[in-house]
């Protein structure tokens, strides 16, 4: 898909801008400050209705006015479609789909898939547990928009047991008896969310994997290396569906083939955190790693899923003797909700004590490693960029073959990267349908990107080339 | 500031719900300006509605008498009683003609972060009602988000040991939604797709 207009109203710096945009890469360079990245920042908040820089929408609207409005026209599927989103903070937004209006803004999502490259993205590797789940739920949003209904009832749930375990604690710590009586039924339905969120997640992170570790290896390889320019997105060119480990063949000499059908990974996410599980020796039970492919280099990335408690382990899918490979082995929804409801009962004491929920997917981490060392903490700065990119990049992969391929917006990355960086993620993201680019030095932008040029400067954009 | 009672009526104004204090000033200064009559006449019935209106001593709806329409009316099935948070409901689920039993308004859902638990809703009162064994089913017409589905799990475990059939609206209302604003037709279909609670 692709966007063919954008039009602001009161957004960020621009009083009233309109912009037509065709296919392919289009580039914005300019001075600091001039509002390049307001631009990206806008297109994607008509795909996720939230900022990649602010959690609040107030800074959005141009200062002194009441409200902003952005306009955007995309073609899909040689389909086109008209979103419009007016942005009232401290009011809910209002939106409208070819004209009319629809129920709440939240129905727009999915309309419009974007993958947005930014240098916030450090914080994907270096930041809190945090930034990698909302990494995780963004992008179950974006590949099914009901998540984000399910991410809000578990978030409405979590807040309410939360409160009701610390008025409690409080009232006991005062010498009563503190109400408890509706806390199984918050239980239930913490637990009902929370699977789902979770289950989803699992799968998401398995679906993800293998393309991380291509696209971890396409960026970081040494000059040299023959870019593997299919490792990302390669599906989409041979038809949706390309088995993962063909198109991590391209780009790994020993593929991540295995991984994606190995019975062992999830029951290497399943050990408690803190347990052996952490590092290198947590595959030993079932004598496999979690998600590491054997045989491969110490500057692979790899991943594994934190959960805030033990996960059950799945049953070992038939047909192993070289046989073909049932793909779903994570336990089943069944399983996951027995094993929450065991672990808050287990620390139900614990949570009246502190007055907070202890288990659920708001507690989980995706852990990140390169090698055997975990990502966070241990990798270099330029490893920790070419992690973050590889997680876009796989995104971008994963939408694409789900057939709906995003619109990458790259908002000042190749400033921070190195020249073989830079060139190997100008190579990856060039065949995208469209591509928006932002840099203030326009000699920073590799020449593969070649395509429509404008300079933005005091809030005015002009076409350059 | 305005002067003595100008500032009184505002302040006044001012607590209802969803009145900001540019509203309270905006309805204030209209009141200034209207026909003694019609403001007259506002009054009075502000005070004949705290005179006159009371709770139905049996569903808890508001009524003119010891009981609510509902209630008084012999045709309505007594089999059957409908459990929703607030007198609006009531008045949404009327305009769908599909419910002809009677009512238990809760005056609210469970919400620990407003302060309210089971004792702050007439739940005591709906089990009350149940011990005689006249009412058979009870719909459970909570809002369709957190605190209504949470007040509907609730009810169920309390209530589901007296074995009567307990059903809930079918979905089709939007989740995250308040009963009072789903239109008639989908409130209708989920009344006459209500499926069976599991305690
Ligand atoms: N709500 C707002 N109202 C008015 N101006 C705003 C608002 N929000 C941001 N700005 C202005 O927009 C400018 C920032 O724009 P933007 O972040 O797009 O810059 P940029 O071109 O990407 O710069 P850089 O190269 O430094 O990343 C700043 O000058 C800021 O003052
Ligand atoms: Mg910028
Ligand atoms: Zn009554």
């Amino acid at each position: 898909m692709h966007v063919t207009h954008l039009s602001l109203t009161d957004f960020r710096s621009y009083p009233a801008l309109e912009l037509v945009l065709e296919p392919g890469v289009t580039t914005f360079t300019g001075a600091n400050g001039q509002g390049k990245t307001n631009l990206v920042e806008a297109v994607g908040y008509v795909s996720t209705l939230a900022s990649h820089r602010v959690a609040s929408d107030a800074p959005l609207v141009r200062a002194g006015a009441a409200r902003a409005v952005v306009r955007s026209r995309i073609v899909r599927d040689d389909r086109a479609a008209l979103i419009e989103l007016e942005i009232v903070p401290g009011k809910a937004n209002r939106a409208r789909l070819n004209r009319s209006a629809v129920g709440r803004p939240r129905d727009i999502l999915g309309i419009l898939a974007t993958v947005l490259f930014a240098p916030e993205d450090l914080a994907l590797v270096k930041g809190d547990p945090g930034e990698r789940r909302r990494f995780l739920d963004d992008l179950l949003v974006a590949r099914a928009p009901r998540f984000a209904a399910v991410r809000a009832d578990y978030e409405r749930v979590l807040k309410q047991r939360s409160m009701l375990l610390k008025t409690a604690g409080a009232a006991r710590r005062g010498g009563g008896a503190g109400d408890l009586r509706t806390l199984d039924v918050w239980d239930g339905h913490l637990v009902q969310h929370g699977v789902e969120l979770l289950a989803a997640r699992l799968d998401l992170v398995e679906a993800l994997r293998p393309r991380v570790t291509a696209a971890y290896a396409a960026v970081a390889a040494e000059p040299g290396t023959p870019v593997a320019g299919t490792a990302v997105a390669g599906a989409a060119d041979s038809g949706a569906g390309g088995p993962d480990s063909e198109t991590a063949d391209s780009a790994v000499p020993a593929p991540v083939a295995g991984a994606p059908s190995d019975p062992g990974r999830v029951a290497a996410a399943a050990s408690p955190p803190g347990s052996a599980a952490n590092g290198s020796a947590n595959g030993s039970a079932n004598g496999s790693t979690d998600g590491r492919p054997p045989g491969v280099g110490p500057s692979v990335a790899g991943m594994t899923y934190r959960c805030s408690f033990p996960l059950p382990v799945p049953p070992r899918p038939a047909g192993e003797a070289g046989g073909p490979v049932p793909d779903a082995v994570r336990p089943s929804a069944e399983a996951l909700a027995e094993a929450m409801f065991a672990e808050l009962a287990r620390v139900r004491k614990q949570e009246i004590d502190r007055g907070v929920t202890l288990v659920g997917p708001h507690r989980d981490d995706l852990e990140l490693r390169i090698g055997e060392l975990p990502a966070r903490g241990y990798a270099s700065h330029g490893e920790s960029w070419s992690y973050a990119l590889a997680l876009r990049l796989a995104s971008f992969g994963l939408l694409t073959d789900d057939g709906r391929e995003p619109v990458l917006l790259l908002d000042d990355v190749f400033a921070e990267l190195d020249g073989s960086r830079r060139d190997r993620l100008a190579e990856l993201v060039a065949p995208a349908e469209q591509v928006l680019v932002t840099a203030a030095v326009e000699a920073d932008v590799p020449a593969a990107l070649a395509g429509a040029h404008y300079r933005v400067a005091g809030g005015t954009v002009t076409r350059a080339g | 500031m305005y002067e003595g009672v100008v500032q009184d009526l505002i302040d006044e104004l001012g607590l209802l719900p969803g009145i900001g204090p540019k509203s309270a000033q905006r309805i204030a200064f209209h009141i200034l300006a209207a026909d003694p009559a019609d403001v007259r006449r506002l009054a009075h019935v502000l005070i004949e509605v705290k005179d006159k209106v009371r709770f139905c001593r049996i569903c808890f709806n508001v009524a003119q008498e010891e009981t609510c329409r509902v209630c008084a009316d012999p045709r309505r099935d007594q089999a059957l009683i409908c459990v929703v948070e607030e007198p609006k409901d009531v008045v949404a689920i009327e305009r769908t003609r599909e419910f002809r039993g009677r009512y238990h308004v809760l005056g609210g859902a469970i919400n620990p972060i407003g302060g309210v638990g089971p004792d702050n809703l007439r739940i005591r009162e709906l089990v009350a009602r149940l011990a005689d064994g006249t009412v058979t089913e009870l719909i459970l017409a909570t809002d369709p988000n957190t605190e209504g589905e949470v007040t509907a799990s609730y009810l169920a475990r309390q209530i589901g040991p007296m074995g009567l059939r307990i059903t809930r609206l079918a979905s089709g209302l939007p989740m995250g939604g308040d009963l009072e604003w789903a239109d008639e037709v989908t409130l209708g279909r989920a009344f006459s797709g209500r499926r069976v609670v599991e305690a």
